[in-house]
């Protein structure tokens, strides 16, 4: 299994933004521990989601030549919950890029209406200013992320 | 803008960036030791500053790197004298009088003060 969190894009411009949705869907495992009888979709996934929207987008700025991870969350609030049948959309925008880092700033929707904000800070780890070693590949960006993004790259429709 | 003005915006910055109480922001305060700062936070800190103020802080001119790990800068846990001086050179918005007494590295970070950005920003914006 891998850590997805988005189903696909729906929108993507190199080095600005990027869309994606996420359809939340009662044959996930995670809804029948969160809650039994009243099933949400948990804030901390929908993090994640938005992290994976606005890391693909800082990723592709850099032509995926560069580790981005997760650095920190300055951002998060929800304004009403998520449920099975629902579709989540992700908007992220980059707001400041730097050989070092890069901000984010995102809006989600529930079904087309507002749902909430989340906006992150992400590491180009291997430019960290501790001067620290990471493994030479790039263990972040697997051919699945790729594949997401790959028909607005070649021109395609998404 | 005057230094008040200043210290008013830095202040909103860091509560932002940190999620403090406007109180916990005062100039002797210290971003890692009292302010809880990580290393991130000091990026991030950055970024705000380039956009509340409108101004350009280039890598390691707020906060100086490659000094502590610079064998030249540092012996036995303390900076040396040169150590001290390129300190002084690119850090001539923090008040090292107290640092300079007895340079543990590992005191370094209490140079980073509210005050200190606040010397920074104030120099940058008369130019």
């Amino acid at each position: 299994m891998r850590w997805i969190w988005i189903d696909r894009f729906v929108e993507f411009t190199p080095g600005r933004r990027a869309v994606a949705v996420k359809n939340v869907s009662l044959a996930e495992d995670h809804l029948h521990d969160h809650w039994g009888p009243f099933p949400i979709m948990p804030c901390s996934l929908m993090i994640e989601g938005m992290a994976q929207t606005a890391g693909v987008l800082v990723g592709q700025a850099r032509d995926f030549k560069e580790k981005v991870i997760l650095a920190k969350v300055s951002l998060a609030e929800f304004n009403d919950i998520v449920v099975p049948g629902d579709q989540i959309t992700y908007r992220a925008e980059i707001d400041n890029i730097t050989p070092e880092a890069a901000v984010t700033t995102g809006t989600m929707l529930r079904n087309g209406k507002p749902l909430g904000h989340v906006n992150l800070i992400f590491s180009h780890i291997d430019q960290n200013l501790a001067g620290a070693k990471f493994p030479k590949d790039n263990f972040v960006f697997t051919s699945q992320f790729e594949r997401l993004v790959a028909p607005f790259l070649e021109g395609g429709d998404g | 803008m005057t230094e008040t003005e200043v210290f008013a915006k830095v202040k909103e910055t860091l509560v932002e960036a940190l999620g403090l109480d406007d109180e916990e922001v005062t100039p002797e305060a210290t971003l890692t030791g009292d302010l809880g700062a990580e290393s991130i936070d000091f990026l991030d800190i950055v970024f705000r500053l380039e956009k509340a103020f409108n101004i350009k802080i280039p890598r390691g001119e707020l906060f100086p790197d490659n000094i502590v790990n610079n064998p030249e800068f540092v012996q036995d846990g303390k900076l040396t004298e040169t150590g001290l001086v390129e300190l002084t050179n690119r850090m001539p918005h923090a008040d090292l009088k107290e640092f300079e007494q007895d340079p543990d590295i590992n005191k370094l970070a209490e140079l980073f003060k509210v005050q200190t950005i606040v010397n920074y920003v104030s120099n940058k914006i008369s130019g």
